[in-house]
C-alpha cells in the first residue's frame, strides 16, 4: 500500500507539473511535449489502476499519434512566442471560474461518496484487459460505439471536402 | 516485494541492453560485409582478424569527434533528441520472449522480462512514440535540411503505423491472445504463422522497414536529397546514437518478426533444452537481418509521392482484406 502510495505521489507530482508545463510555456513545441508528458504520465496511472488496455490504447493514440499531428502542424505554422498578455479577460474568468465548479465537484464527490467506497465497485483482476473491454464494447456498449465510429467517420470526409480543391 | 524478483529483472534488463549495444556494433558490420559481397566488393577487412575489430575502431573514432551544437539550435531539445530515439528501441525489448524457462541453483527463471496481457499494444504503444526523437531532431537543429528530413520521417511513420496495427490482428486472431508468449506457444501447436499468414507477414515486414526508415523507405535520410536527413547537423556521439537506434531498431524488428511469424524461441528440441531458445531467436534474427540488408543492396530508393500512396492505397486497403479473411475463415472453420 505505501509503495503505491509514493509511486502515486510521483507520477501525481509529474502529472501536475506537466500540466503547469503545458499551460505556462510560451513555446508551442515545448507546450506540446508537456502535453505528451502528461499523456505519458496518465499512461502509467491506469496501469496502476489495472487497466493495461487502457494504457497503452492511451500512448498509441494519444502521445503517439494525435500529439505527433499536432507537433506537425506546429512545426509547418512556424513557432512564434506567445504574447505575455491576453486579451480576452472575460474568458480567462469564465475559464477559472468554471474550474473552480469542476475542482469543487471532485472533491465533493471524493470526500462524500468515496468515503462510502460506491465510486469504484469491487473489480476482478481481469478488469481492463483486452478480453473484458472487448466483450463490455461489442456487447453492452455496441450502439453507442458505432455511432461514435459513424461520427468519426463524418468528421473526416467532413475534413476531406473542406480542404479539397475546386 | 521479492528482493531477488527484482535482482533478477535488473540482470536481465542489464543483458537486454548490452546484447543491444554489442548487437549494434556488429550489425553494422554484418551489413558493410555483407553489402560489399552483394556489390563484388571485399569490405572492411583490416583491424583485427577479417576487419572485426573495425566497429571498435569506429567508436572511438566517433567518441574522439568534435561536438557541434549550430548556433541558432535549441540545444536542450537537439541534446534531447538522441536520447528519445534510442530510448524506444531499448525499452521495445521487454516483451519479447526468449525462451521458455531455465533453472538457476533451484530458481526457475522465465526467458522474458515481462510477459504482459497486452504485448502487442505495448509494442504498437513504443513505436508510436519512436518518432519523437526524428521529429525533434529536425526541429531543434533549426536547419532546413533537418526539417524537411524529420516532416518526411513523421508523415512516413503515421502512414505506415496503420498497416503495422493491421498486421498485428493476424497473429492476435490466431492465437487468440495479445501476450506475445501465447503467440509464439501458439504456433508450437499449430504452424508457424508465416504459412497461416503469408499476406500478414510481407505487410508487417514492409511496414516495419517503413517505421524504421530503411532502405527502399529511407527517404528522411536520402542523402542526394536532404544531404544527412534529420542527423544532418549531429557529430560525434549524438551522431553515433541516432546511428545506435536505427540498428538497435533493425535487430528489434527482426526479432518480432521473428516471434510474431516465424515460431520465435520455438524449434527442434527446445521443449527439453530450454537454452536452445535464445539460439534459435538469434538464427532467425540473423537471417532476417540479412534479407533486411539483401533488401538495401539490391532495391532502389521509392520516389516520396509514391511512398505516400504505396502506403495508403496498396498497404492499408491490403491490411484490410488480410484482416477481413482471416476474421471470416476463423468464424467458418471449427
Amino acid at each position: 500500500m505505501t509503495a503505491d502510495l509514493i509511486i502515486f505521489l510521483i507520477l501525481a507530482l509529474v502529472a501536475v507539473g506537466a500540466a503547469l508545463g503545458l499551460l505556462f510555456s510560451r513555446n508551442a513545441v515545448y507546450a506540446a511535449l508537456f502535453l505528451v508528458l502528461n499523456f505519458i504520465t496518465v499512461a502509467v496511472f491506469y496501469l496502476l489502476l489495472n487497466a493495461p488496455f487502457l494504457a497503452m490504447a492511451q500512448v498509441t493514440i494519444y502521445a503517439g499519434a494525435i500529439m505527433i499531428l499536432f507537433l506537425f502542424v506546429i512545426m509547418l505554422l512556424g513557432t512564434k512566442k506567445l504574447k505575455t498578455r491576453g486579451e480576452n479577460h472575460w474568458q480567462r474568468r469564465l475559464a477559472i471560474g468554471l474550474g473552480v465548479v469542476l475542482l469543487g465537484e471532485l472533491v465533493t464527490l471524493f470526500f462524500i461518496k468515496g468515503q462510502r467506497g460506491t465510486l469504484l465497485g469491487d473489480i476482478g483482476s481481469k478488469f481492463g484487459g483486452p478480453e473484458s473491454i472487448g466483450i463490455e464494447l461489442f456487447n453492452q456498449y455496441l450502439l453507442p460505439f458505432e455511432i461514435t465510429s459513424i461520427l468519426l467517420l463524418v468528421a473526416m470526409i467532413g475534413a476531406i471536402v473542406l480542404t479539397k480543391d475546386n | 516485494m521479492d528482493i531477488i524478483l527484482v535482482l533478477e529483472w535488473v540482470i536481465k534488463s542489464i543483458i537486454l541492453i548490452l546484447f543491444g549495444v554489442i548487437g549494434f556494433a556488429y550489425t553494422t558490420y554484418y551489413e558493410r560485409r555483407a553489402l560489399a559481397r552483394i556489390q563484388t566488393r571485399i569490405g572492411p577487412n583490416r583491424a583485427g582478424p577479417a576487419g572485426l575489430l573495425q566497429p571498435v575502431a569506429d567508436g572511438i573514432k566517433l567518441i574522439f569527434n568534435e561536438e557541434l551544437i549550430p548556433a541558432k539550435a535549441d540545444k536542450f531539445l537537439f541534446l534531447l533528441a538522441p536520447v528519445l530515439t534510442v530510448l524506444p528501441s531499448l525499452i521495445i525489448w521487454a516483451v519479447v520472449p526468449w525462451g521458455t524457462s531455465i533453472t538457476i541453483s533451484g530458481r526457475e527463471i522465465p526467458l522474458y522480462l515481462a510477459d504482459i496481457n497486452v504485448g502487442v499494444l505495448y509494442i504498437m504503444a513504443v513505436a508510436s512514440i519512436a518518432v519523437y526523437g526524428i521529429v525533434l531532431a529536425g526541429w531543434s537543429s533549426n536547419s532546413k535540411y533537418p526539417l524537411l528530413g524529420s516532416l518526411r520521417a513523421t508523415a512516413q511513420i503515421i502512414s505506415y503505423e496503420l498497416s503495422l496495427g493491421l498486421a498485428f490482428v493476424g497473429p492476435i486472431l490466431l492465437s487468440n491472445s495479445m501476450s506475445m508468449v501465447s503467440i509464439v506457444e501458439k504456433q508450437q501447436e499449430t504452424a508457424w504463422f508465416i504459412i497461416l499468414q503469408p499476406l500478414g507477414f510481407v505487410i508487417f515486414f514492409l511496414a516495419v522497414l517503413a517505421e524504421i526508415n530503411r532502405a527502399p523507405f529511407d527517404m528522411p535520410e536520402a542523402e542526394q536529397e536532404l544531404v544527412g536527413g534529420y542527423h544532418t547537423e549531429y557529430s560525434g556521439m549524438k551522431f553515433a546514437l541516432f546511428f545506435m537506434a536505427e540498428y538497435i531498431k533493425m535487430i528489434a524488428i527482426s526479432a518480432i518478426a521473428a516471434t510474431l511469424f516465424l515460431g520465435g524461441y520455438s524449434g527442434p528440441w527446445v521443449g527439453s533444452f530450454p537454452w536452445l531458445g535464445p539460439i534459435y531467436l538469434m538464427l532467425k534474427i540473423i537471417i532476417l537481418l540479412f534479407v533486411i540488408i539483401w533488401i538495401r543492396g539490391t532495391l532502389p530508393r521509392f520516389r516520396y509521392d509514391r511512398l505516400m500512396a504505396f502506403g495508403w492505397k496498396i498497404m492499408l486497403p491490403a491490411a484490410l482484406i488480410n484482416v477481413f479473411l482471416t476474421a471470416v475463415v476463423i468464424m467458418l472453420l471449427p
